[in-house]
């Protein structure tokens, strides 16, 4: 039966980059896998026992995250101080000699990251879900999708090969099916959950292609095998290398909410807040960015051609998209635009090379994200609406969530020294150090939109005077504190990658990403380039000031408030920042119809297509079945056997049930065939 | 050896049988009648034999079989007779249209 | 156990024969008599089946030999044995067959649809079970046709009997016809279409084996001969083509599919669930036991088009399925996309592909069968399968609704659970076909195989939206919904473990089948027939 195989894989040394040093984790490394069990026993415990709990099973999410953590925090500070790499596989099928099916667990700078990421974040989500879900209808199916989430999610960064990623993958995409769809009662959220399932599964078409086309290249389905052929020249994986990774990127656009599939994401917003924080942003969002970093090698030294493309994506969905966060009125919506077009960052920045600046940006945007959802949801919480004209000053009723709020929104936003500056900046250096200088311009103002919306979004919830019913009050303290737990992070986590900045005895996230099965060959800024920092920053300390002056003055309701579409009428006209003014014009005459206009293409056209294919479908479908199966096909045979039908029912009447007519007619032919006899002899 | 007072005593009997078949309304009778027509047929197979002499008997060995075959169908015949008599309180075979499609 | 090698297989076939007997001379009335001696049949049944495996000797799978092997001389006349064995391609369908029949009469236990009359439906289930049994072993061609025949009647009055009542207007015909009539007709003229095809290639091989020696309807010896290229030309061409007739029925393929969904609309439960999970698999274990061993050159000529159809089975299934209104319907229609892939997967002709088939087979069979068991519960409880009627499943009757959720996911092929493998392999082996093979047309196949993936996954979530979401209609709010009972569970759970394990660890398939498949492949298609096929075309 089953044989355990430990499989220590050798690091390559590749010229240009020092020898990749790395131990294989002991008996940390080799027991990794409990991660990727223990949500599933925490979900089967959740199903059997959950409802005799006092948070009907969340205990048991909480306990399986928090035991997990302690894998994952040692690994990350193995890896830190002196790498780790290692693998574990398990062969669970073998046809003939050519295919092996494997599931496993590989220990790497890459996966040990999202390991920690995924259980650290999520560790505190579920914490913040205990009292955030307390009194739902159904809170022991939520922690046990939930922690199917977590599982499913844990195996797919811990997939030492394609396949393993593909359950994963698809694992993720049920559980955020069933937590979209958390609330199935309403019809809008089944069928928010049906779309973003079904976004998912058009865009698993490339990846599970893909994985075939390079599986079979290369003999199996091993990310390491894939990453060595990929820099070993491997001809036959060098033919199906651009099919194949436009395939995977094709996948990856489904999952990473990239242009034009990114529409799924902010309509599943209709799930709980925690899930919103965990999935929608945080953790699931990114896998698409994580299969892109994974086979890396194979863009770096086989693909390079269908990098323009993925940058131009990821160009679009990172500018484009993050102007819809300006006309959205759900704060829920305005994080998901802003994620979409984080993970457009990200994309932009893994596709053009920047290995660690994608993921480091993946990492800290983890942190402030989620920390931002939590937020949200601390106010929705509080005055029970995420419609956010219906908040406003509440940083008076809710400091704690208003100043990890502010924290998280300023890390977002990439202001110094936050961490969302430091890897906002490495993107944009990247950018320009591997020549797309347009697409660096453009990230630029995506840095300026960024903090522009984000302004929008505080300075409607948290500023101005009160505008909704009843009076809201600080969340619990089983909300609050990973509000604080994430806001830490959020502030420190950029300076682990300042560059040229080695901190002693563990060095830098890039060189923990460096361990890896072959080195990465990526660049990466060895020096902080204060020029291009010093645009980023202003980028994002214009929008913010652009932000505030629309914003920050109070109304006597938030729609007057928001109404800076209007442009040249405002009082700053006659004021004498003039220049203010002039550029608030350019802004709202520009920006405003442009994001309307997106949003209206979004809504009508790409929205529409899905829907006219979808309707289309299912015309065929009718079309199909009414006519071509029910009246041709079908019609043919019933035709046949109308007609032996009737050829019966002529004939039975010769059948009158009177024996002796029988008889009658049988001596007679009797008789006739004496006659005959006689006749012929 | 003369065999045609046989075949004729067979012939007559054998008319008969189909006769009482056609016309009988009563199921016992054409039981009977039928009766009638495996004998005329068991009286050639006789006559015939004893014309012949084949060597294993085989027209003696016939009729013994005839004679079981008719015993049989008759022990079943009736049995079904009487089944329709209980249900239907007739032996009239004009009145059984069960076969009927 | 030298008593096993020879009677081991023997009893599993014919067990349920002799507990059909038994039950003949049961008294009707008395219930739990009834029911229990059929349970302990085929538990015994099923238990001998396990036994098997752990007598079964893995190491030893090199194609046409077979273990556990009987031949005894039947009808002397012409040459046709008592000739039964295993391999790893008929071990796992054979247990498969024992396994969901024990399901089937524990479920039965307080499900019963009109007529009522539990003693003839246990007898009909207990003929069915050696007809499927018989079919996986027999390794005689009038043996094998003799058994896939036995399966015809009883599933003929188990639909004909116990079906749907509804009348219905069928185009063509100018009376109302119950529903149950027409299906049960429909599903016996079909396939006993196909089959009197399929005896014509039979006897056609029969006479054609004279030629090279005795005359012989013995599997082994007439696949030594094709693997010799014993049967070739216009002969071999008209044969397969025969024969293909009569398993494409059965699996059945388009065009030839429209009277399965009126047989499984019209079926009683336990009915549509044996009719899915195994007899569907009667028709492509013939392609892989008789038709490609025996035919090499004819299949791998056909395989193109046996693709083309594939495929085309699968998206019109697919599209038929997003148009029905009725559940079970639209289960049924599923079942020709499912069957789709396995047809797929055999017509690569390489070892993955068709280890994809026979895992999809065993997938196809647990997943459906339970879908359709599900089907079966809920139409009990609402006596309406009209979707449009339902909806909020969830709330009436949670642990239903989960499992038929479960369920819908692993249709859908979800990795981690069984469905996936069937798929996706399939998709693997339409990649690289047998060498010679129009690359072409299987990777377009393997592309709109994927497309198919994308539609199953829609017209499940439709049923889920349908049947399980949303709020209760008016109709439902004032009835006593009692969720899944006892027998229910004790039915499912097995499948639905069975499901998980397989979806992640499909070894304990692939253990069987991969040694058996690889050296069918290397064997049936050595060097010469690629190469025929290489300068042919």
């Amino acid at each position: 039966m089953g044989a355990f195989s430990d499989l220590l894989l050798i690091a390559a040394e590749e010229a240009e980059h020092a020898e990749i040093h790395a131990g294989d984790g002991g008996w940390w490394a080799d027991t990794a896998g409990i991660m990727l069990i223990l949500p599933f026993v925490a979900y089967l415990l959740i199903i059997f026992f959950g409802k005799r709990l006092k948070y009907q099973g969340g205990e048991f999410a909480v306990g399986a995250l928090a035991i997990n953590l302690l894998w994952a925090t040692v690994l990350f500070v193995m890896n830190m101080t002196g790498g780790v790499l290692d693998q574990t596989t398990f062969e669970i099928a073998r046809i003939g000699s050519d295919l092996v099916f494997e599931l496993g667990w590989v220990v790497d700078g890459l996966s040990i990251m999202m390991y920690f990421l995924v259980n650290f974040v999520g560790l505190l989500v579920f914490i913040y879900a205990l009292g955030y879900m307390e009194g739902d209808v159904r809170v022991a199916n939520f922690f046990a999708s939930f922690s199917i989430f977590a599982g499913a999610m844990l195996v797919l960064v811990g997939a030492p090969n394609l396949i393993q990623l593909i359950v994963g993958w698809e694992g993720v995409g049920l559980a955020s099916y069933l937590l979209i769809g958390h609330y199935w009662e309403d019809m809008d959220n089944v069928k928010a959950g049906n779309k973003a399932f079904m976004t998912n599964k058009v865009a698993d078409v490339g990846l599970i292609l893909g994985a075939i086309l390079l599986g079979l290249a290369i003999g199996d389905f091993d990310f390491g095998h894939l990453s060595e052929a990929a820099v070993a020249g491997n001809v036959e994986l060098n033919a199906v290398a651009l099919t194949g990774g436009f395939l995977l990127f094709f996948g990856a656009m489904g999952k990473s909410a990239q242009f034009p599939l990114h529409i799924w994401l902010p309509d599943a917003m209709a799930g709980p807040t925690p899930v919103s924080a965990l999935m929608h942003a945080a953790t699931m969002v990114t896998a698409g960015i994580y299969l892109m970093a994974r086979v890396f090698p194979l863009f770096q030294n086989m693909a390079q051609d269908a990098r323009p493309w993925m940058i131009a994506i990821g160009a679009i969905t990172l500018f484009a998209i993050g102007l819809l966060a300006l006309v959205a009125n759900d704060i829920k919506k305005v994080l998901a635009y802003s994620t979409v077009s984080q993970l457009g960052y990200m994309m932009t920045a893994v596709a053009a090379g920047g290995y660690t600046a994608g993921l480091f940006h993946l990492f800290t945007h983890a942190f402030f994200k989620a920390l931002l959802f939590l937020g949200a949801g601390s106010v929705i919480h509080a005055v029970h609406s995420n419609d956010m004209k219906d908040m406003g000053g509440l940083r008076k009723y809710m400091p704690t969530t208003y100043w990890t709020f502010i924290v998280g929104s300023l890390a977002l936003a990439g202001i110094f020294p936050l961490a969302g500056f430091w890897s906002k900046d490495e993107i944009l250096a990247t950018l320009g150090h591997e020549g797309y200088t347009t697409v660096m311009w453009i990230a630029i103002a995506g840095a300026f939109v960024t903090a522009f919306y984000m302004t929008r979004a505080v300075a409607l919830t948290f500023f101005g005077e009160y505008k909704g019913h009843g009076k809201p009050h600080e969340s619990g303290k089983l909300m609050a504190r990973p509000l604080i737990g994430l806001a830490i992070p959020s502030i420190f986590v950029g300076v682990l990658n300042i560059p040229g900045v080695d901190w002693p005895g563990i060095g830098n996230f890039t060189e923990w990403l460096g361990v890896r099965v072959v080195a990465m060959g990526d660049y990466h800024p060895e020096s902080v380039d204060f020029g291009l920092a010093a645009v980023g920053l202003a980028a994002a300390l214009l929008g913010i000031v652009v932000g505030w002056m629309i914003w920050g003055a109070d109304r006597k309701t938030q729609e007057e408030r928001d109404s800076f579409a209007v442009p040249v009428l405002y009082p700053l006209l006659r004021q004498k920042y003039y220049i203010d003014h002039a550029a608030l014009g350019i802004v709202g005459a520009t920006t405003g119809p442009l994001a309307r206009f997106v949003d209206w293409t979004n809504t009508y056209i790409i929205d529409g297509i899905v829907n006219g294919v979808g309707a289309l479908t299912r015309g065929l479908g009718t079309f199909v079945y009414g006519i071509l199966d029910q009246r041709g096909v079908d019609g043919i045979f019933n035709g046949l056997s109308a007609v032996a039908d009737s050829a019966g029912s002529g004939l039975r009447k010769l059948q009158t049930g009177r024996i002796q007519q029988y008889a009658a007619s049988f001596v007679a032919g009797a008789i006739v065939l004496a006659v005959v006899f006689v006749l012929v002899s | 050896m003369l065999v045609n007072q046989f075949l004729i005593l067979a012939a007559a009997l054998f008319s008969l049988g189909v006769y009482g078949l056609l016309v009988r309304r009563n199921i016992v009778l054409i039981l009977l009648s039928v009766e009638l027509m495996l004998n005329a047929v068991n009286i050639n197979l006789v006559a015939f034999e004893s014309m012949i002499r084949s060597a294993d008997a085989t027209g003696q060995i016939f009729t013994i079989f005839i004679i079981t075959v008719a015993a049989a169908e008759v022990g079943i015949g009736l049995a079904i007779v009487l089944m329709i008599f209980r249900n239907r309180r007739s032996a009239d075979v004009s009145d059984l249209n069960l076969m009927r499609w | 156990m030298e008593w096993f090698d020879t009677w081991g297989l023997t009893l599993i076939v014919f067990l349920p024969l002799a507990g059909a007997l038994l039950l003949g001379l049961l008294p009707r009335d008395n219930e739990d008599a009834l029911k229990g001696t059929a349970l302990v049949v085929t538990l015994a049944a099923f238990g001998l089946s396990l036994l098997m495996i752990t007598q079964y000797d893995f190491g030893g799978g090199s194609y046409n030999t077979y273990q556990f092997e009987v031949n005894e001389t039947w009808i002397g006349a012409i040459n046709s044995n008592y000739h039964i064995g295993v391999d790893g391609i008929s071990l796992p369908l054979l247990v498969l067959s024992t396994f969901v029949m024990v399901l089937s009469v524990i479920y039965s236990w307080n499900h019963w649809e009109e007529p009522y009359n539990p003693k003839g439906f246990l007898i009909l289930m207990l003929i069915l079970a050696t007809g499927m049994n018989g079919t996986f072993v027999a390794l005689d061609l009038v043996l094998f046709f003799i058994f896939f025949e036995v399966v015809l009647l009883p599933m003929y009055f188990m639909i004909g009997i116990w079906g749907d009542r509804t009348p219905r207007k069928i185009p063509g015909f100018s009376r109302e016809i119950e529903t149950r009539l027409y299906a049960s007709i429909k599903f016996f003229l079909f396939t006993l279409f196909g089959s009197a095809f399929m005896l014509l290639g039979f006897l056609a091989l029969y006479f054609r084996s004279g030629e090279f020696g005795d005359r012989t309807f013995d599997i082994i010896q007439l696949t030594e001969l094709g693997g010799m290229g014993a049967f070739t030309g216009t002969f071999a061409f008209l044969v397969f083509g025969a024969m293909f007739l009569g398993f494409a029925v059965k699996v059945p393929m388009w065009p030839l599919h429209t009277w399965l969904p009126d047989a499984h609309t019209a079926a009683p439960t336990v009915g549509s669930v044996l009719l899915a999970a195994i007899l569907l698999k009667l028709g492509s274990y013939a392609f892989i036991r008789i038709s490609i061993p025996i035919l090499p050159e004819e299949a791998a000529s056909w395989a193109p088009a046996i693709a083309i159809l594939a495929v085309i089975g699968i998206i019109y299934g697919s599209l038929a399925c997003l148009a029905q209104t009725d559940m079970k319907r639209l289960i049924a229609f599923s079942s020709v996309g499912h069957m789709g892939f396995v047809m797929l997967g055999i017509a690569t002709m390489t070892d993955i592909g068709i280890n994809a088939a026979i895992i999809g087979m065993v997938a196809h069979g647990l997943i459906t069968g339970l879908l359709f068991f599900l089907a079966g519960s809920m139409s009990h409880r609402y006596h309406t399968r009209e979707m449009a009627r339902l909806g909020g499943n969830m709330k009436l009757m949670p642990i239903m609704g989960g499992i038929l959720a479960f369920t819908a996911m692993a249709s859908l092929g979800l990795p981690g659970l069984a469905g996936f493998w069937g798929e996706f392999m399939a998709l693997v082996g339409s990649y690289n076909p047998l060498d010679g093979l129009p690359l072409g047309v299987f990777r377009t196949s393997m592309v709109l195989g994927a497309i198919g993936t994308v539609l199953t996954a829609g017209y499940m979530l439709y049923m889920l939206q349908k049947v399980n979401l949303g709020e209760p209609k008016e109709e439902w709010l004032d009835k006593e919904f009692h969720d899944v009972d006892r027998f229910e569970m004790t039915a499912w759970v097995p499948l639905i473990i069975l499901i998980v394990i397989i979806g992640f660890y499909p070894r304990i398939v692939f253990e069987s089948t991969t040694d058996t498949v690889v050296s069918l492949v290397d064997t049936v298609f050595g060097s010469e027939i690629t190469a025929s096929l290489n300068s042919g075309g």
